[in-house]
């Protein structure tokens, strides 16, 4: 019994939440909403009548369910440690097997319509951007949408590749004494935009001698299915990447985005739970995930010499899942501050929720762009030119704050600033 | 009696934004944090802005004799803001702005919705600070906590919330408002208001504003814990520090059972053998905390501490308070439910009711962990239990009992910062009487004849 397959799942944490309020001082929705219901325990609290069967689950409870961004910061902030997130998980999945994908279809919805755009964008390529697209005065890079299809106006999209970025890579990228031979995962922001980050992931691994896989097979993580309770689309998501990555086989599977470091760490096996076959090769996978700055610390620690100097003062923003998700919010700073020339600068509370959330900032667009909007005022208040993160959909919703509040600052990966060193090293030695 | 009509009238009095009557979020209003009390949800909840907004409410309420459950954020532990007899939750989460920091008179002006941290943040850009810090100190409204007079860490040097409420705006059970004490230290115009307001849990009026006093923020601070074999000389410890002139900032204790429990999750080498451990912060001027610390130290030697840890850095600190911080999660751990009491006693009898305590865990057979503010004689004994467990919701309860009994034996109170609400009314009479309860009846019934404010708690009609 898994929080995707049963609401019973999650009786005990139930339970366990003593409706101490706790979770009031950190949860980004109830800080815009200020109501009980958009709160852990209030969605608990839901949860609970559910389960004594004092309650229907209605479409307007499954729209209280949707409140959520997933961020765990009420998880980290409860004495009882309740895991408030998956109570919300397991509550969407239960509302998708009792009332059908019905309360969810604005998010497909949406969803459909926003990959058809991209699609069709990819094959008639830069017209379309000028067609959905309006360039922002000024900008090298960034648009927002000419229509409201229910994302809002304001937010800015960074531009579509010219070429997907798995399309632009042979399968195997071969170096000379490899290390270790990893297979990136690059999942569908830096496929479709930031291909940029994508290659940023690549150069790093070929300077530290690690060979790149990069399954052709692969698709999306399934998180966005999962979060919204269609178990059984992200479970073929799961299953497909799970023989994707089996059928070129590598030592290490590589992440460069939150929601696809959860899906390979946790989230995989738990779906697939009910399905021996599949839960094995999971649970192998799962071993041997990583998220690349933590591969990069833990397991092949990457080059110190060769780093260049880079000239920035760079603030750091910690992606919710790779934070309290996967504990890992050291590794990325280690990086930052062995880059010679950069000055790391902490924003106030850089582990707060940035509002993007993947399909939140779909369903719940001007929340989402509120509670974006406190991370930038933290960013202005940093007096820096750099914004680095560690996950795309983080990168998107930050840069899109960052230009409509009509700051400077270039939003990057940190594996950009990275590889931007080790290219600016290979550049200084070449010179000598 | 709630109906379409009286929903009707409220959308049309506040406008529909400031309404939810949906079931889906009626039920997130139905708890506040407090363990083992009924459970109910109102028939609609407002969400005034303003005190305009309020007074529209009291008067609906009273033409249609709606009870009225005034909520901060519901993280009080007596069931003050449940909804008992359903009606119209009223919260001031919106009302939440800061309207004035007169830093000339030392004095701010807020709405009830203000979190008591955010008025901390803001104090502090001045040099500032507002004592009064309950473990809510993050989530607790300001209304929240002047209408229950929450104490918490300081108390002993700093005092509680009501020696800090220096105004009121109310909106009474009638609709009118009224506005009581001011910005000046002095004033003896008419009864003291402003106190009874202070602490009414909401039975008496809707406050709208609330004027509090400020305090300079201490230079400096150090922290101490001593680890103790004995309770008793524990006990003697804490009255031998006030007799040498000392008023800590804090001093808390933590007894032998909360200590192993804390130990039990954190791994973090505490001593367990330990009868109690005291945790002693002063603070001041940095000259006066050289002077203090020392001889709290050596109070400490002086009557039988087996060891004695001081802080010299804040990582130190942080260590120091390490046990105090994880006691009400660690114990969070053994079960689902806690039951929080915060029977309090004379400083000087805090040996005996922690021995009271235990032969009433051992006599039950319940998990009490007993630790809080040592220096204000105010305990938390805290019940672990499970809820679905019957016969032990019935030890609990039958344990409460006898605490109580114990705390007014020693010549204590029922409840030092957590408020009667619900669970202790019954318990009033043993305090001060049947002529007591009539007295605060008559108050009742002055300000608030209809019962409309939160009805069913602190005060109950004639039977
Ligand atoms: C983990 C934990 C630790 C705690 N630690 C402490 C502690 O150390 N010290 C302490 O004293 N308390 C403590 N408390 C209790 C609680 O935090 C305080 O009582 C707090 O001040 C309540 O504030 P609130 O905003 O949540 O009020 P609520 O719980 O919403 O309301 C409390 C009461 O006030 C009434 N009320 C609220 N707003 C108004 C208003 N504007 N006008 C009139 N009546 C109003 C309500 O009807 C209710 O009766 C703790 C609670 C928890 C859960
Ligand atoms: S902090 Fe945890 S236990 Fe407390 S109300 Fe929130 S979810 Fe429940
Ligand atoms: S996971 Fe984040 S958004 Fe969801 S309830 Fe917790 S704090 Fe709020």
């Amino acid at each position: 019994m898994s929080i995707y397959t049963s609401l019973d799942a999650v009786s005990e944490y139930v339970l366990n939440c003593t409706k101490c309020g706790n979770c009031q001082a950190v949860c980004p929705i109830f800080k815009e909403m200020l109501y009980e219901v958009a709160v852990a325990r209030g969605k608990n609290s839901l949860v609970e009548v559910l389960l004594d069967g004092k309650a229907e689950l209605t479409e307007g409870m499954a729209e209280r369910f949707s409140l959520c961004t997933t961020c765990m910061a009420c998880v980290a902030n409860c004495p009882n440690a309740v895991p408030s997130d998956k109570i919300v998980l397991a509550a969407r999945a239960e509302a998708v097997r009792r009332r059908g994908l019905h309360p969810i279809k604005k998010v497909i919805f949406r969803t459909l319509k926003l990959q058809r755009l991209f699609d069709f964008g990819m094959k008639v390529g830069s017209k379309f951007q000028g067609v959905a697209l309006k360039r922002i005065e000024g900008k090298h890079y960034g648009a927002r949408m000419r229509f409201n299809i229910g994302l809002g106006k304001e937010k800015v999209f960074p531009n579509l590749a010219a070429k997907p970025f798995r399309s632009q890579y042979p399968t195997v990228i071969k170096v000379d004494k490899p290390k270790m031979r990893v297979a990136f995962f690059t999942g569908c922001m830096i496929n479709y935009f930031y291909t940029d980050m994508g290659k940023a992931v690549v150069d790093v691994l070929k300077v530290n001698d690690v060979e790149v896989v990069i399954p052709p097979d692969q698709g999306c993580c399934g998180i966005p299915a999962s979060v919204n309770g269609d178990v059984p689309s992200a479970k073929a998501l799961a299953k497909r990447n799970l023989k994707a990555f089996e059928e070129m086989g590598a030592d290490a599977v590589i992440v460069s985005c939150s929601s696809g470091g959860t899906a390979w760490k946790h989230v995989y096996s738990e779906l697939l739970e009910d399905e021996p076959e599949y839960k094995k090769l999971a649970d192998k996978w799962a071993a041997k995930a990583y998220d690349i700055n933590e591969f990069l610390v833990k397991v092949v620690p990457f080059k110190k010499e060769g780093l260049g100097r880079v000239e920035r003062k760079v603030t750091y923003h910690d992606p919710c899942h790779l934070n309290r998700g996967q504990k890992i919010n050291k590794e990325p700073r280690e990086i930052l501050k062995s880059i010679p020339g950069i000055e790391l600068v902490e924003m106030k509370d850089p582990g707060r929720c940035c509002g993007m959330a993947g399909s939140f900032s779909i369903v719940h667009p001007d929340l989402s762009e509120k509670i974006g909007s406190k991370k930038i005022a933290d960013i202005a208040g940093t007096k820096t030119d750099t914004v680095a993160t560690a996950c795309p959909a983080c990168r998107l919703q930050l840069h899109s704050g960052v230009v409509n509040a009509g700051l400077d600052h270039e939003v990057v990966h940190v594996m950009q600033l990275l590889a931007e060193s080790y290219a600016k090293g290979s550049m200084a030695a070449a010179a000598k | 009696m709630f109906n379409q009509e009286v929903l009707n009238e409220l959308i049309k009095a506040l406008g529909k934004d400031k309404v939810l009557s949906d079931r889906e979020d009626l039920i997130a209003y139905s708890y506040d944090a407090t363990a083992a009390v009924p459970r109910q949800e109102p028939d609609v909840v407002v969400t005034p802005t303003s005190t305009e907004d309020v007074v529209e409410v009291v008067k609906i309420a009273n033409r249609y004799k709606l009870p009225i459950y005034p909520r901060g954020s519901g993280t009080n532990l007596s069931g003050g803001a449940i909804p008992l007899q359903k009606g119209i939750v009223l919260t001031t989460w919106k009302m939440n702005k800061i309207l004035e920091l007169d830093t000339d008179n030392l004095v701010a002006t807020v709405q009830p919705g203000v979190v008591i941290q955010a008025l901390n943040d803001e104090a502090m850009k001045h040099g500032l600070m507002y004592p009064p810090d309950p473990g809510t100190v993050s989530t607790a409204t300001m209304g929240g906590s002047v209408s229950e007079c929450s104490g918490g860490l300081k108390g002993l040097k700093y005092g509680v919330t009501k020696h800090y409420v220096m105004g009121l705006e109310v909106v009474l059970g009638s609709g009118e408002v009224i506005k009581w004490g001011g910005k000046t230290v002095k004033n003896v115009s008419g009864y003291d208001l402003t106190a009874l307001f202070t602490g009414a849990e909401g039975t008496l009026g809707i406050i709208t504003k609330i004027l509090v006093k400020l305090t300079p923020i201490p230079e400096a601070k150090k922290s101490l814990l001593a680890v103790f074999d004995d309770l008793d000389k524990a006990g003697n410890a804490i009255s031998d520090i006030i007799r040498h002139k000392v008023i800590p900032a804090t001093l808390e204790i933590l007894d032998k059972v909360t200590i192993g429990t804390v130990e039990n999750f954190t791994h973090a080498g505490l001593p367990t053998d330990a009868e109690a451990v005291l945790l002693i912060e002063v603070d001041g001027y940095k000259e006066v905390v050289e002077r203090e610390a020392p001889i709290v130290e050596k109070v400490c030697r002086d009557n039988g501490a087996v060891d004695i840890k001081v802080a010299k850095t804040d990582e130190e600190r942080d260590k120091i308070w390490f046990a105090r911080r994880n006691a009400l999660p660690s114990l969070a751990q053994v079960k689902p439910a806690l039951v929080l009491e915060d029977a309090t006693v004379p400083r000087s009898k805090i040996p005996d009711i922690i021995k009271e305590i235990r032969k009433i865990a051992e006599k039950y057979n319940l998990l009490i962990g007993t630790y809080g503010h040592a220096g204000d004689g105010n305990l938390h004994p805290t019940i672990v239990i499970d809820p679905r467990d019957e016969d032990e919701v019935q030890r609990m309860h039958k344990a409460v009992d006898e605490i109580f009994h114990a705390a007014i034996g020693l010549g204590g109170t029922l409840s030092g910062e957590h408020g009667i609400g619900i669970g202790k009314v019954r318990y009033l009479p043993l305090e001060f009487g049947e002529a007591g309860v009539r007295v605060i009846r008559r108050i009742k019934e002055a300000l608030d004849p209809n019962y409309v404010l939160n009805p069913g708690k602190m005060v109950l009609r004639e039977e």
